[in-house]
């Protein structure tokens, strides 16, 4: 027992978190706002597939990076504009978006590389495997700067829990959620980008396997906070290390492992969610009023 | 003006959907024009066509009828997907282990079946939203996750014929005969075999009639029981049910329950009327295009039957696109699902314009 919890497994632990810590900082300023973001599976999907196929064709990792997060805030500008602009149901527009971006990647992929299956492999030079999980790891201190020390911070909360008395104080609502929509996009794609261009070195159908989800449920559990957020997407990222370091030891059939972060998901949510508190205005689209 | 109303915006969240579709076919570089009528061509030719597209809007209904249920209670159940996987599995469970049973004892049981699995997966996000307040939409994904995961353990190690290379169970209702090893006792029949005129190869069965029945089924349930009643207050405005005396729970668990129990229902299709086995990974995403059906049927009975056989005649004709195009795949039908769930959403972007034109009154919001 005591040699699984090696370096290896620490090091594991943080590889393994990164995707989920930057989907779900993004999903903080998203939901902090007070829109409901259910994409960020597509998000990680949109940012996966192009920081694959633009570090394929580019052969520069830093301009599929800048792609996947360009990507990232594009398509979160669909959930934006339906959301914001036209008030659809923000749960209803997050699931159009993780479908769309189901099918996307297969219909470009198939297109450009005859295989609806994967991108074409990236040489290892070519790959990422630490600067995204730098970009997490300093993202945390930022974000919790941004929200609680800038005037913009202040803005986002108060959009998220009283749009009305924002409004009322002179802040531009819809701006202040726009900007909050497209900054969960891009930190997605850079969690999506990770996957595909710092794990692995192809993007592979539907490769989040989920992801943008557990990231959701570590959102909730760590309260819409950066730290405990942090916190709760590194035991996501155990609970997955420890599950990669049984397949080779325990004799447990691979179908028992593979559910381990799937049903520790749903525990956490309802042991932890009694605990914590939304932004009060969330999911709530806002009528300025005329 | 109301019903022409439930009827535009659809019709046009369907053709922006498809202009879309053609806006991004033409960036892959095949022709449009070509790429839909390939499409729509399949989907409707004489007997293949239809009877296929019949077959793969049966399980739609079901989805898209499990979705509209939990959608008049205020919910989204994104795992039909896990509940029909549970469902099938248990069905071919039932299917293979009573397989001496008589057909009228053996076919029924493995309905029902179908039905109390799915109700079962349905019911357990139901109870932890109405017991922990946790949301249904992450839990009812990850239980999709486990249930696929549940069921390809159970085919792998325990109902495989020995040295099966596909991830199969055994056949349902095989006995020794004498003529040999016969499994008709457990299948539900195919519209070729009750009638002479229709092929007996295309596997549309009696499933589907028993999906049009669902339809009125759900009807009379949602707006003519009870039970529906409470269900659709709890939807509308759960602060108000709850002051009118109904459990709010109770509602949340009964509504994911039947959603379950229709979503279910697939593997009736599925496993008795088609493959006679489970298969894993037969599901081309039922589950999730029952949202967009339900969606696009806005959530009611006879929407869900219009919009689940477009989608069926979308998976039809998908699978031709993805043969006999250059570069387009099937994956388009992802696409256009998702655009018109999008558009659909969005359905102010067209009241919005139409009203700017006058041609409609515009909304007082």
């Amino acid at each position: 027992m005591t040699e699984i919890f090696t370096l290896s497994i620490v090091l594991s632990t943080i590889r393994l978190a990164t995707p989920l810590l930057l989907a779900a900082l993004g999903g903080l300023y998203s939901e902090r706002a007070g829109v409901i973001n259910i994409a960020l599976e597509g998000l990680m999907l949109a940012g996966a597939f192009t920081a694959a196929a633009v570090t394929y064709y580019t052969q520069s990792p830093w301009v599929g990076l800048l792609a996947a997060v360009v990507a990232g805030a594009a398509v979160a500008g669909v959930h934006a504009v339906a959301c914001i602009q036209f008030k659809a149901d923000q749960v209803v527009s997050g699931t159009a978006i993780n479908i769309l971006f189901l099918g996307v990647p297969a219909l470009l992929s198939g297109a450009l590389f005859s295989s609806t299956g994967a991108t074409p492999q990236i040489p290892k030079e070519n790959l990422i495997p630490w600067t995204p999980i730098v970009i997490a790891v300093a993202l945390v201190p930022l974000t919790w700067y941004v929200l609680n020390r800038t005037p913009f911070g202040l803005r986002l909360r108060a959009v998220g829990e009283n749009p009305e008395a924002a409004d009322a104080a002179g802040v531009g609502v819809a701006r202040i959620r726009y900007a909050a929509v497209l900054l969960s996009g891009a930190l997605a794609a850079i969690g999506g980008a990770y996957l595909s261009i710092g794990q692995a070195s192809l993007f592979t159908r539907n490769m989040t396997a989920g992801r943008g989800f557990i990231a959701l449920a570590a959102l909730i559990f760590g309260k819409w906070r950066p730290v405990q957020t942090m916190l709760a997407c590194l035991l996501f990222g155990f609970a997955e290390a420890m599950s990669i370091q049984m397949q080779g030891v325990a004799k447990i059939p691979v179908q028992f492992i593979q559910i381990i972060p799937y049903v520790l998901t749903i525990v956490v949510l309802a042991g932890f969610i009694g605990a914590s508190r939304a932004p009060r205005a969330l999911g709530l689209p806002y009528q300025k009023e005329r | 003006m109301k019903h022409l109303r439930e009827l535009l915006f659809p019709l046009i969240a369907v053709s922006a959907a498809f202009l879309v579709g053609g806006v991004i076919v033409l960036l892959i570089g095949d022709d449009p024009i070509e790429t839909y009528r390939l499409l729509i061509g399949s989907a409707l030719s004489w007997p293949d066509g239809i009877g296929y597209t019949l077959f793969y809007a049966t399980p739609l209904i079901f989805t898209g009828l499990a979705v509209t249920v939990a959608f008049r209670c205020g919910l989204l159940n994104i795992g039909a997907e896990g509940q029909l996987y549970v469902a099938a599995f248990a069905t071919a469970w039932v299917g293979i282990t009573f397989a001496q049973l008589p057909a009228w004892v053996l076919i029924p049981l493995a309905c029902l079946t179908a039905v109390m699995s799915g109700a079962a997966w349905g019911a357990l996000p139901g109870v932890l939203k109405a017991r922990f307040g946790s949301h249904e939409v992450i839990n009812t994904i990850m239980l999709n996750f486990v249930a696929v995961a549940l069921a390809s353990y159970f085919t792998q190690y325990h109902y495989k014929n020995e040295g099966d290379a596909i991830m199969q169970t055994k056949m349902i209702g095989l006995i020794d005969t004498a003529q040999g090893l016969r499994g008709e006792n457990a299948h539900v029949p195919r519209i070729g075999q009750l009638v002479g005129w229709f092929p007996e190869r295309i596997p549309l069965n009696i499933s589907f009639f028993l999906a049009l029945l669902a339809c009125a089924l759900v009807y009379v349930f949602l707006w003519r029981t009870k039970w529906g009643y409470e269900i659709r207050a709890t939807g509308a405005n759960p602060t108000a049910a709850e002051y009118g005396g109904i459990s709010t729970r109770k509602q949340i668990v009964l509504a994911m329950s039947v959603s379950g129990a229709l979503a279910g229902m697939v593997a009736i299709n599925e496993v008795l009327g088609y493959r006679y086995r489970y298969y894993d990974g037969f599901s081309v995403g039922y589950g999730f295009t029952g949202i967009a059906v339900a969606l696009l049927g806005r959530n009611h009975p006879v929407g869900v039957l219009l919009a689940a056989l477009l989608f069926g005649a979308l998976i039809r004709g998908g699978l031709f696109v993805d043969i006999f195009t250059d570069r387009v795949s099937k994956d388009l039908v992802l696409v256009l699902q998702a655009v018109v769930i999008l558009f659909v959403a969005a359905e102010a972007l067209f009241r919005d314009s139409l009203g700017r034109f006058g041609l409609l009154k515009r909304s007082k919001v």
